[in-house]
């Protein structure tokens, strides 16, 4: 469904962030990519949606060449990418509700979204996916008023809210606890999943990259180094991706200690945590 | 430089090397040498023959002027009233042209570096040079006396104050929530208002009280040029003399200048 | 929760909670532009005929006429910087005890009550007031003119001088008390060091704030060029008055870009 053909991006200070990048990711899957600091992650989701424009390549979401639409219809097919970041980037000095429905913007006119009149069925709807990831009870608080953990999950809604076909997700754990770092994991997973939706997953944890992905994409200096399977990840693999480490502590040292809990379960246990 | 000549930067300069010892000793030597010069020049201007009969002016004018003239208040209401809304409309009519300024000239606002952006900054520097009781002076010639041109001239000269505040505010939002709107599939105007606008609410509402309260004392004295304002009659009360007159006016802006700055400062608590 | 209740119920919580105060307020904004603006009586006809003048005005600037009256404005302007100089380095100079004094964790109080209401009364009244009383004191002339701006500077710096030295780290000026210094001593190693890079800073502003004054004192008979400005505007000789504008406008760029350089310099 997303196509990357031969993507190159060098930024104006002259680094070659990437370097003639090739990948298809099809509906519905879930993509780890990791490589070390620098590798060009980051450059490359946002490629996706061109935050950065790339400097030679084609990216295509379906039929929708991207790398080609002008201004409008950039805005257009963004629609269709929801976003994630690691700092969340949430507008602070907004309500939970307004970030929420932020995420509408693309579809909804400019007067209309300053007067903060959206369709009954967006409110509906960020209420239910509200209720989803357990933070109902503060859609009015500002979003500076949030935990870290609170604000990702808004993050997570404002991104779903955009009815995506893909998710573009930029290390969404990177400023959490380990806990809650899985608990969001889980819930971006599974509300892929929910949805049918394709993901690319950026994350520097490597465990929790094979625990939720299932296939995992390694960068090195601006090149794929490694495209397969979690179980296929071998020390040798990471060794390629990030250089000489001992890495037999790093695979799947994390326990799957709750993996099995239902849903509404796990929905309840994220309320309560904080 | 005459900033480095106060008496109390000297310790901290002798802490260098030879070299540059030297060079700040005469450093401060030309700074002093500079405003001896300057105060020469003054002097040679100044008849001190009046300057030393100073204090016997100074204690002549205070015994004219009290006891103040407590009745002419009576007719000085109006021309409060009058000086409060040049204040207030002048700083509303900088709010309204200063805003759209200040998006021009932010770096990451503007439409064109090369084109708006020159203009923004121009129309910024042009405004804040120029003392709102010049622009007053110019604005009387043109719409003749009254509070018209005092309320243009707080507004003209407001503009820049604004504008220069704020774009420097705009400039320094975060720029992830910025992406993170844009992400989206918002319009431009869409991620100027969701994006951009909330973040920089604090600093413009603070940046306005702030502006309106120093134009509550400019206006006080746009009268002095025909602007408008209680300025007319304090003008009209040293032309002919009547220094308890000037003694009650002086009285009546201190009481505004005190409440205003008390109003202004709750403002911006409130909204900190 | 039920969501489609909830959703038609939600709207951006408003600004001010109590919904009487908001109509209050709005209310009370309303009536008050109607009053404000109901007292702006505008002669139309008058204005009319002002905006040829206007047009004239801005015609002026092109070209602009240094030439003419050269002389007046070589003079206003030398009487303009000098009265910058002079008054900065005065009102600087004076600040510094009035700072002092005026500082809660070092003054006692009679002495901290004297400064305050010095800054009060400085910061309160528009240069053209004092200016006004300063000439009627000491005559026309640009001596007039550096005293009130030495006396404003007096007021600003005073005041934010004072403000930084009681936010100070207590703990450093402890440490220098703590060694048994005298209270001199404490000011030189305690505090100085600690307020001097914004107090450079702040001098080099008010610099700037001073020329920018300094073009206006003169329409009160305080010196400057406000007065060639003033003259050149009443006999109708746009062409000066847009000359001497330019002027202003170049020195104020030119030291707002140097007070800028030196604040970054020194921070
Ligand atoms: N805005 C920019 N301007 C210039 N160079 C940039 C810019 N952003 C990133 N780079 C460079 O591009 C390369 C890739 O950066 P990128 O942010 O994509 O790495 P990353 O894999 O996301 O790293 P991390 O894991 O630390 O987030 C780096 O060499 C970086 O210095
Ligand atoms: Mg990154």
């Amino acid at each position: 469904m997303l196509v990357i053909e031969g993507l190159t991006k060098r930024y104006a200070t002259g680094d070659l962030a990437l370097d003639d990048v090739s990948l298809t990711v099809p509906k519905g899957q879930v993509m780890a990519l990791i490589g070390p600091s620098g590798a060009g992650k980051s450059t490359l989701i946002r490629c996706v949606n061109r935050l950065v424009e790339p400097t030679a390549g084609t990216i295509r979401l379906g039929e929708t060449v991207l790398t080609a639409l002008g201004d409008r219809a950039l805005r257009r097919a963004r629609r269709r990418m929801g976003m994630i970041f690691q700092e969340y980037a949430l507008v602070e000095r907004l309500s939970v509700m307004e970030n929420v429905l932020s995420g509408r913007l693309g579809y909804v006119g400019f007067w209309r979204s300053w007067f903060r009149r959206f369709p009954l069925a967006d409110i509906e709807e960020a209420f239910r996916l509200l209720a989803r990831v357990g933070l109902d009870h503060m859609v009015d608080k500002r979003a500076d008023a949030l935990s870290g953990g609170q604000r990702q999950r808004v993050g997570i809604v404002r991104a779903l809210m955009q009815d995506p076909e893909l998710l573009l997700v930029d290390e969404p754990t990177a400023s959490l606890d380990p806990k809650t770092s899985r608990q969001i994991m889980r819930l971006i997973i599974e509300l892929a999943k929910e949805r049918g939706l394709a993901a690319i997953i950026n994350i520097h944890d490597v465990a929790l990259a094979q625990q939720f992905a299932e296939r995992i994409v390694g960068l090195h200096a601006g090149r794929i180094v490694f495209d397969g399977p979690a179980s296929d990840l071998t020390p040798e693999v990471l060794t390629t991706i990030y250089g000489e480490e001992d890495w037999s502590a790093t695979i799947r040292k994390a326990e799957d200690d709750d993996e099995d809990e239902p849903p509404a379960v796990e929905a309840a246990r994220i309320a309560a945590a904080d | 430089m005459p900033v480095i000549a106060n008496g109390d930067g000297a310790k901290v300069w002798m802490r260098r090397t030879t070299a540059a010892d030297l060079t700040a000793w005469f450093g401060w030597l030309a700074g002093v040498a500079l405003t001896v010069l300057c105060f020469q020049f003054i002097s040679d201007q100044t008849i001190w023959a009046f300057v030393w009969d100073a204090p016997r002016q100074a204690a002549d004018l205070l015994d004219r002027a009290f006891p103040p003239r407590w009745s002419y208040a009576n007719q000085l209401w109006r021309a409060m009233w009058d000086t409060i809304n040049i204040a207030t409309l002048g700083t509303v009519l900088a709010i309204a042209i200063g805003v759209p300024v200040a998006f021009l000239a932010a770096h990451n606002t503007t439409p064109s570096v090369v084109l708006a952006r020159p203009v923004a900054l121009f129309i910024i520097v042009a405004s804040r040079s120029v003392n709102s009781l010049i622009w007053a002076l110019i604005l009387v010639i043109i719409f003749g006396p009254g509070m018209l041109a005092g309320i243009l001239a707080i507004g003209l000269r407001s503009i820049g104050f604004i504008g220069k505040l704020l774009y420097e505010a705009i400039e320094e939002i975060d720029a992830s929530q910025v992406e993170a709107v844009t992400a989206t599939g918002a319009g431009r105007a869409q991620v100027l208002a969701w994006g951009i606008v909330p973040q920089v609410m604090p600093a413009f509402a603070g940046i306005s009280v702030f502006r309106w309260d120093i134009n509550i004392r400019e206006a006080t004295v746009l009268g002095l040029v025909g602007a408008g304002g209680i300025g007319m009659q304090l003008q009209a009360s040293i032309n002919t003399l009547a220094w308890p007159q000037v003694t009650m006016i002086l009285i009546l802006i201190l009481g505004t200048v005190i409440v205003s700055e008390w109003l202004s400062a709750r403002v911006r608590h409130a909204i900190i | 929760m039920d969501a489609a209740a909830a959703a038609r119920a939600w709207r951006p919580p408003p600004l001010i909670e109590a919904a009487w105060l908001r109509w209050a307020v709005y209310g009370g904004a309303l009536l008050y532009a109607v009053l404000a603006l109901g007292t702006l009586e505008v002669n139309w006809t008058r204005a009319a005929e002002g905006l040829e003048r206007g047009g004239r005005f801005l015609g002026a600037f092109f070209p602009p006429d240094f030439v003419t009256h050269w002389l007046e404005i070589e003079e206003g302007l030398l009487e303009s910087l000098t009265m910058t100089v002079t008054s900065t380095v005065f009102g600087v100079i004076l600040s510094v005890p009035v700072a002092l004094g005026a500082s809660r964790n070092l003054a006692p109080m009679p002495i901290y009550l004297f400064c305050r209401g010095l800054i009060a009364v400085s910061r309160t009244f528009q240069e053209i007031i004092i200016a006004i009383l300063f000439v009627a004191m000491f005559g026309f002339g640009p001596l007039a003119g550096m005293l009130t701006l030495a006396f404003s500077t007096i007021g600003f710096m005073g005041k934010l001088l004072a403000e930084d030295i009681e936010d100070i780290e207590k703990s450093q000026a402890e440490a220098v008390r703590a060694t048994g210094a005298s209270w001199f001593q404490l000011l030189a190693w305690g505090i100085q060091p600690q307020v001097l890079p914004r107090f450079i800073g702040l001098s080099a502003y008010r610099f700037d704030i001073n020329f920018r004054e300094s073009a206006v004192l003169g329409l009160v008979g305080a010196g400057g060029i406000g007065d060639t400005l003033n003259s050149s505007l009443d006999r109708y000789e746009f062409g000066t008055s847009a000359a001497i504008l330019l002027i202003i406008i170049a020195i104020v760029m030119v030291c707002e870009y140097t007070s800028g350089f030196i604040r970054r310099a020194v921070q």
